[in-house]
């Protein structure tokens, strides 16, 4: 079936987060759907979804004009959507999560369980999509739970298929495997809406592009495209996507992660007998699948995460059982994954997140009072230095971008003098034009002489930014490589293959 | 196994890995010191502090065929039962139990406990006796506006709605049974009325906390205030104007099942209620199978745990909690009508008197399941009962009875805070959607 978008507009408030879309997507094509994170595309997806009532525009189906007002009538026109954040309760079977809310039942609603998993392993097999369909959800990998994300829609006879960000929580190996089954519903005839950031995997995989840059269409480019001409169709300006940076030289150990392992309450290893060494000057990367023990490194090194076992040093200090205020006082700098949630207060001023761990020092106090007058000052400075766009430095620190909050915890991070920088999914959320900037700082930071801990998904940044990169799975360092490891050994690593000989 | 299966199994299947460990270092010396600690009171005050008499268990009924009396002595039983969970405690300190054994071990250790404790009071003097029976009867008397209230929280949190206001429900359900039970004259028409009025709190409950998104906890708390403000002015304004007229339903009578009630102990215990117990009994089994086994509870448990997911599938994620809420109210109004006509026949001024917020412990301490709170509530109720029973024998009096009845409380906060396994409420529960 053919599925066009016509002029769809919808506003937020006096956000305009689509400004008039045209789309077309025709039977058995994969259309990629390119834009900047916050360019509008999950906005579009979620009105054609019938999650957003469009403030104007069409939707039409075949040609005919459709209403969708809940997913339910989106679905029953054959629509189905893979959610960036995967829709999948938890604690129920796969076979739950796929038969929801088209249960089959047996009389009195009881649920027909025998026929339910027969047809989820039909389904599954027609498609080359395995999943076990007895499992708890909670239980899979990410790989196989965005299965069973998929085999939702195909269950109910999707047509056209959403595939919202999908890549972003896979490995490499998973991304290829979801790349070869979107190629194989998009030849019987299932068309694929594929919404993305990632270049690579535009290129390699779609029959046409679509660029959205803030809520329009900007432009639609051939796979053939070149990485760049994509970038900078996508952010509106040329791009650099290389890090310049010089050979690291590489000084004393600073930070010494000793055999550190941290188990949950529920008795589930989060980290075993981890060990690692940075050195003044040097980047060490740790790349891995989200949710292999690399958030909770990050944090036992900062002091928010108690460890069962191991020690961490900084500068030969053991800082094991220190609180958070202690250890980042030994100068240790934190850019946390979440920054929302970790490192900004939302409804508190740029000014006064940028001196939130320092407005009791004297610099900034005048008695117990706070220096409104030095908070101001050193806010002007940084929002210079930083190049963070705001119209003033008193907004609320919710209201910037992403890529400008980012700034703003770097900025603060990087005001006080540090020896050891831990940065987790530095440009998680910031977009291209930020991107940059923020591995510049992160670079710079590195040749002043500080050691850098950086945490990331993104292969690309990793390879940008490392001088050394470890790989973690299942919580534990799965293998050490070079800057210039391949996709491939990276991949297998990341996957939980035995490192060969030679590869460090 | 199917192709599609097998190829599933290599990558797919379990991250987490969880260790079988035998419970951490920490939590075993301090469940095991707890345990030896018990068996050491048992051993040392229930056992050798008792007196010379033997302990007689009788299991009244009238049963055509009757169990003999147990007669036990009076200082060996709690020397030997407190020995033994001695024992248990130590194995625990030194090897250490599997975690998913610690609440049988609980179990274990509370009853050796409790028949040590009922030896001891009735080892003061001669021939004194406990009729099991009646203590169990007791016990699901004293249970049954537990377990309704408990089945009504259950309910609601499982669809995501946190029900604060069973007390609430409770106390509606039991004024408006006694005054539609005494107008209509018919006590069917009391427990119907006792069943509408707390739907109908449970309806506000679910127009506030759904439509209006109010805080659930705050909500409930309201509401229970309104419940006893409200029937308390009118039991005054109106019932005690003209008791006759408006608060003189009568009282339900027991209605002995024929066979079943002749069975021995089982009989007498369960089968010889008033029609109330028996709706009980069908709402626990329907309520356990509705959840679990079929389309309606999927889309209920969905909509507790991830209501968003559920909304993609199409799922009417607020009609969803509306119906259940509202159910739920009428389950808690039944188990007020129990409290009133149900028992002793007219309505008193707060009669449910902090029942439907033991009934929340229960639904929490039960795990969230209408098994687990049915388990939790019988559990309350018979510490309730005991605290009655015991103050008639003979060392029994020396006890504080509040201080027994306390005793279920503290193990709930022990429960709750994580000691019997790990505890974990519906996702969503008290969070309004769409957030």
């Amino acid at each position: 079936m053919e599925l066009e978008l016509r002029g769809i507009t919808k506003r937020f408030g006096s956000l305009v987060a689509n400004d008039g879309i045209d789309l077309t997507v025709r039977e058995g094509e994969i259309h990629a759907l390119l834009g900047e994170n916050g360019a509008g595309k999950s906005t579009l997806m979620n009105v054609l979804y019938g999650l957003h009532a469009p403030d104007e525009g069409e939707v039409l189906v075949d040609g005919e004009p459709v209403r969708f007002s809940s997913p339910g009538d989106a679905m029953a026109a054959g629509i189905g959507m893979v959610h960036q954040h995967f829709m999948l309760v938890p604690g129920f079977t796969a076979t739950e999560n796929i038969v929801l809310g088209s249960e089959l039942t047996r009389g009195g609603g009881l649920l027909d369980r025998r026929r339910a998993r027969a047809r989820v392993l039909e389904t599954s097999e027609r498609f080359g999509l395995a999943v076990p369909p007895d499992a708890l959800v909670s239980d899979l990998a990410v790989g196989v739970q965005q299965r069973v994300e998929i085999l939702k829609a195909l269950l109910r006879e999707a047509k056209v298929l959403v595939l919202d960000e999908p890549t972003a929580v896979l490995t490499p190996a998973e991304t290829d495997d979801l790349m070869r089954v979107m190629r194989e519903l998009a030849d019987s005839g299932t068309s694929i809406v594929f919404i993305t950031h990632k270049l690579r995997e535009v290129r390699a995989v779609a029959d046409r592009i679509t660029v959205i840059r803030r809520g329009r269409v900007v432009g639609s480019a051939e796979p053939t495209a070149s990485q760049e001409e994509l970038a900078a169709l996508m952010v509106g300006r040329d791009v650099r996507l290389v890090v310049d940076k010089a050979p690291a030289e590489p000084g004393p150990p600073v930070l010494e992660v000793a055999g550190v392992r941290v188990t949950d309450p529920a008795g589930a290893l989060l980290l075993d007998d981890v060990s690692l060494t940075v050195r003044a000057g040097e980047v060490l990367a740790v790349a891995g699948v989200d949710g292999n023990g690399q958030s909770e490194l990050t944090r036992c090194v900062v002091g928010l995460q108690p460890v069962d076992a191991g020690s961490v040093r900084v500068s030969g200090e053991d800082l094991t059982g220190l609180s958070v205020r202690q250890v980042l006082q030994r100068g240790v700098g934190y850019v946390p994954e979440d920054r929302l949630h970790d490192g900004l207060v939302g409804s508190f001023s740029i000014a006064e997140n940028l001196v939130l761990d320092l407005v009791d020092t004297p610099a900034y106090s005048v008695g117990p009072s706070v220096d409104r007058a030095a908070v101001a000052r050193n806010a002007a400075e940084r929002v210079a230095e930083f190049d963070i766009r705001t119209s003033s430095a008193q907004a609320a620190v919710s209201t910037l971008s992403g890529g400008n909050q980012q700034k703003v915890v770097l900025a603060r991070e990087m005001s006080r003098p540090l020896k050891l920088l831990v940065v987790a999914q530095p440009t998680r959320g910031v977009d291209v034009g930020s991107q940059e900037f923020v591995h510049q700082r992160i670079v710079a930071e590195r040749d002043r002489g500080a050691a850098v801990l950086l945490v990331s998904t993104e292969l690309d940044e990793v390879r940008a930014l490392a001088d050394r990169i470890v790989v973690m799975y299942r919580g534990r360092i799965a293998g050490e490589v070079g800057p210039d490891a391949d996709s491939e050994q990276l991949g297998l690593l990341m996957a939980g293959a035995r490192p060969q000989e030679g590869t460090a | 196994m199917s192709a599609a299966e097998q190829r599933a199994r290599p990558e797919a299947v379990v991250v987490h890995e969880v260790l079988e460990q035998p419970v951490g270092l920490r939590k075993r010396v301090v469940t095991g010191s707890l345990l030896v600690l018990t068996g050491a009171v048992t051993v040392l005050g229930w056992g050798l502090g008792s007196g010379r008499g033997d302990a007689t268990f009788a299991f009244g009924g009238d049963t055509a065929v009757r169990v003999p009396d147990l007669t036990v002595p009076g200082t060996l039983t709690p020397v030997v039962l407190g020995a033994l969970v001695v024992v248990l405690g130590l194995f625990q300190l030194v090897r250490g139990f599997r975690a998913r054994r610690g609440p049988l071990l609980v179990g274990v250790a509370v009853a050796a406990f409790i028949v040590s404790f009922l030896c001891w009071a009735m080892s003061g003097g001669d021939a004194a006796s406990i009729d099991v029976v009646r203590l169990l009867r007791q016990t699901l008397f004293l249970a049954t506006p537990l377990i309704l209230g408990a089945l009504a929280g259950v309910l609601g949190e499982r669809s995501g709605v946190v029900n604060v206001a069973i007390e609430g429900q409770l106390l509606t359900g039991a004024f408006t049974a006694a005054l539609v039970g005494s107008l209509a004259g018919s006590l069917g028409a009391g427990v119907v009325g006792g069943v509408l009025s707390g739907a109908l709190v449970g309806w506000l409950l679910a127009v506030f906390a759904i439509r209006y998104r109010v805080n659930q906890v705050i909500l409930g708390v309201v509401l229970n205030a309104a419940a006893l403000g409200f029937t308390g002015w009118a039991y005054k304004a109106l019932m005690q104007s003209d008791t006759e007229r408006f608060n003189a339903p009568g009282q339900l009578q027991a209605v002995p099942i024929p066979v079943l009630s002749e069975i021995p102990v089982l009989g007498p215990l369960l089968f010889e209620a008033n029609v109330v117990v028996y709706v009980m009994y069908a709402l626990i089994v329907a309520l356990q199978v509705v959840l679990f086994r079929t389309r309606w509870g999927l889309r209920t448990r969905a909509v507790g745990e991830h209501p968003k997911a559920a909304a993609t599938l199409g799922v009417p994620v607020l009609r969803i909690r509306y119906v259940n809420v509202v159910v739920a109210g009428g389950i808690a109004g039944l188990g007020g009508a129990f409290l009133s006509v149900g028992t002793i026949g007219p309505f008193t001024e707060n009669m449910s008197a902090g029942k439907g917020f033991i009934a929340l412990a229960a639904v929490i301490f039960g795990r969230w399941t209408p098994k687990g709170a049915v388990a939790a509530s019988l559990l309350f109720g018979f510490f309730a009962a005991l605290q009655t029973l015991v103050g008639v024998l003979p060392y029994g009096s020396a006890v504080p009875s509040s201080f027994l009845s306390a005793l279920p409380y503290l193990a709930t906060l022990f429960a709750v805070a994580g000691f019997v396994g790990r505890v974990r409420p519906p996702a969503a529960s008290g969070e309004p959607y769409p957030a």
